[in-house]
């Protein structure tokens, strides 16, 4: 290795540095987020289904994403003697890697990005994460079985059907924006002073329903529907190769999430971000008091577990509670000093840092907590509706969705033609939104129409149930 | 020097990998190796800074064109297809191709050496810094000189799906899916 080389490379991780921490980072804490992830959906079955949930490991059962984990570390890896034993290998690890990879390009917080600045960033997440069908379709291949064939087979028809829908919706939050990076589509939503689901209900709901088909997830699961395909593409998989499977499944809803956050839920933006108070309140009042929203969210939290310490049946799990406690404190601190730091004004050392460290600070809490709640959405309408036969989910998909995500493209355009004119934007918005609503109950109508004429015609079966 | 590491790196993956995805029987090997070949170009593609193409290569050929692919060869029992369409004058073929192609490459090499800086080969390159977002670049290009091409070959394309979906459509023309 010449000199030059070692220097070029010392070079590149100089200037590289904090996105390489960002990458390391996002590959570690993703995994057991997801685990966290797995947890809270499994709670709030609990509580929607009036159970409590997993309750033995840890307080609530804080700790059973570990204890999952380990369970799945050590279980037997076994591999089908008929399979076909490298792809069989290799496709859980395109699924896993082609989910962290995307994130990469996530800007969770102003400045916490890894591939910053790139001017495809929305393209790349997209077209990275959608990579990871390839691991179902070639596990399912792979496998040798026929329910795992036919749960690859499905999950393919279904991708191929609902990434159109949501990149047509998407296209339609891009003509707002008019860039395609994913900090400037989030500057052009702070720029413009509105989320961009406000201007584009119709795309943001079609992307909503779209994700949901392409994380393979319920009302849309039907390439694991348990009761027909015991669990579709991952019937033969087991131990840590399922695990990661199951990963790359959690890390993708994140990646969804997050593109739906960046392009229609105004990113990192805090609520009102161009409010710049009124009166008596003065500007600098409401930065200070923004900025401390997450510490006091936060701290609020630590307040309630130790409330609920107190509560617990044996002392190892009110200890535990405790130290949830004290965790969520340590937070709120990191998160408040640099907000007192900045609402007094502090110079020195420490006023140059928390000017510089805050605003990624607190646009990661707001980024995160916007996922959250998109995620949240997800899990209720899990728990809500009951599954869609395969037909109804690819009439869905090509007769309703597909028109209604073009049509919509088209009424954002001209709404935009509109304003470049010199309208009102929401005199040129209202209509066009109203006119692609109209059009939408217009094709359920006719598909409604089709399908019972076709229906009485045939007498297809009747199995709505899932 | 980090750019020519890369392009090694990207290089040698896309050309062993190809080889590969000739010589493994088992079709779905093939498609594997061939996506990996497909990657690697899409890597040589970022390293000249062209992102637009890039992803692009990433989103229709391997995201699209790819998974189709696989689709076919899952469907379709091609071990036994390949039996029946073993061709006689292989040999020849083979040998015709590679001349063409050897033709070809020894070409390039002739006149890139004959007009230094001028040639195939560019000499001085633009340095990454001074490049446009070749996103935007492209757009233009295509939306403004190039629109009446741009336009023919998307109805071109439209009425090639059109067409696949009539012939797909039952004769009859009384099914409905």
């Amino acid at each position: 290795m010449t000199p030059s080389t070692l220097q070029s490379i010392l070079h590149f991780l100089e200037t590289w540095w904090v996105e390489l921490v960002s990458g390391v980072v996002i590959v570690a804490v993703v995994p057991l987020v997801a685990g966290y992830v797995v947890l809270v959906e499994r709670k709030l079955m609990a509580d929607m289904q009036a159970r409590l949930g997993p309750m033995r490991v840890g307080p609530h059962g804080l700790l059973q994403p570990i204890a999952d984990a380990v369970k799945l570390l050590i279980k037997e890896d076994i591999i089908p003697n008929d399979a076909d034993k490298l792809i069989f290998w290799l496709a859980p690890v395109i699924s896993m890697t082609a989910a962290l990879t995307s994130m990469g390009a996530i800007a969770f917080g102003p400045s916490f990005q890894v591939a910053r600045d790139i001017n495809i960033g929305i393209l790349f997440v997209l077209g990275v994460s959608s990579l990871g069908f390839l691991g179902i379709i070639l596990g399912g291949w792979a496998s040798n079985s026929h329910y795992s064939i036919i749960g690859a087979l499905r999950s393919t028809a279904q991708l191929v059907s609902y990434e159109t829908a949501g990149g047509l919706a998407i296209i339609s939050g891009l003509l707002l924006s008019g860039t395609l990076s994913i900090s400037g589509i989030v500057e052009a939503q702070e720029k413009q002073g509105v989320w961009f689901i406000f201007l584009a209900p119709v795309a943001a709901f079609i992307y909503l329903v779209a994700s949901i088909a392409e994380t393979n997830r319920a009302p849309f699961d039907l390439p694991e529907a348990e009761s027909e395909l015991v669990a579709g593409y991952m019937t033969e998989y087991s131990g840590f190769r399922w695990a990661l499977y199951f990963l790359g499944e959690y890390a993708n809803m994140i990646v969804v999430g997050s593109v739906a956050t960046t392009l229609f839920l105004g990113g990192w933006l805090r609520p009102f971000p161009n409010w710049k108070g009124s009166g008596l309140i003065r500007e600098d009042i409401v930065d200070v008091g923004w900025n401390l929203v997450p510490a006091i969210c936060v701290g609020l939290i630590g307040v309630y577990c130790i409330y609920r310490a107190g509560k617990q049946p044996a002392k190892v799990q009110s200890g535990f509670m405790w130290a949830v406690a004290l965790a969520c404190f340590a937070v709120a601190v990191i998160y408040a000093i640099p907000a007192l730091v900045f609402a007094l004004k502090v110079g020195g050392f420490a006023g140059t840092i928390s000017a510089k460290v805050l605003p990624g600070l607190t646009g990661a809490f707001w980024f995160l907590l916007k996922v959250a709640g998109y995620i949240y959405v997800f899990m209720w309408l899990r728990f809500t509706l009951p599954r869609y036969r395969f037909d109804q989910l690819m009439h869905l998909g090509w007769y309703i969705l597909i028109p209604l995500a073009i049509v919509n493209v088209f009424a954002v355009g001209i709404a935009m033609l509109l304003e470049s004119h010199g309208w009102n934007r929401w005199l040129a918005l209202i209509p066009t939104v109203l006119a692609t609503l109209a059009f939408a109950i217009l094709l359920v109508r006719w598909h409604d129409r089709r399908t019972e004429s076709a229906s009485t015609a045939s007498l297809a079966p009747d199995s709505y149930a899932g | 020097m980090l750019d020519s590491i890369l392009f090694y790196f990207f290089a040698g993956i896309a050309v062993i990998s190809a080889a590969l995805m000739v010589t493994r029987r088992n079709a779905i090997h093939s498609a594997v190796f061939l996506i990996t070949t497909l990657l690697a170009t899409a890597g040589i593609f970022l390293q000249l800074r062209a992102e637009f193409l890039f992803i692009a290569q990433i989103i229709l050929y391997v995201g699209g064109i790819m998974v189709l692919f696989i689709f076919v060869i899952m469907l379709v029992r091609l071990d036994v297809a390949l039996h029946h369409i073993r061709f006689r004058m292989k040999n020849l073929v083979v040998t015709i191709v590679i001349a063409v192609l050897g033709a070809e490459a020894g070409a390039i090499i002739y006149y890139a050496r004959k007009l230094p800086g001028q040639g195939l080969f560019i000499q001085n390159m633009a340095p990454a810094e001074n490049l446009a977002p070749n996103s935007e670049k492209l757009a233009q290009s295509l939306f403004s000189n190039y629109l009446l091409p741009f336009e023919i070959a998307s109805v071109l394309l439209l009425v090639a799906m059109v067409g696949s979906v009539v012939m797909a459509k039952n004769k009859k023309g009384t099914e409905d899916s």
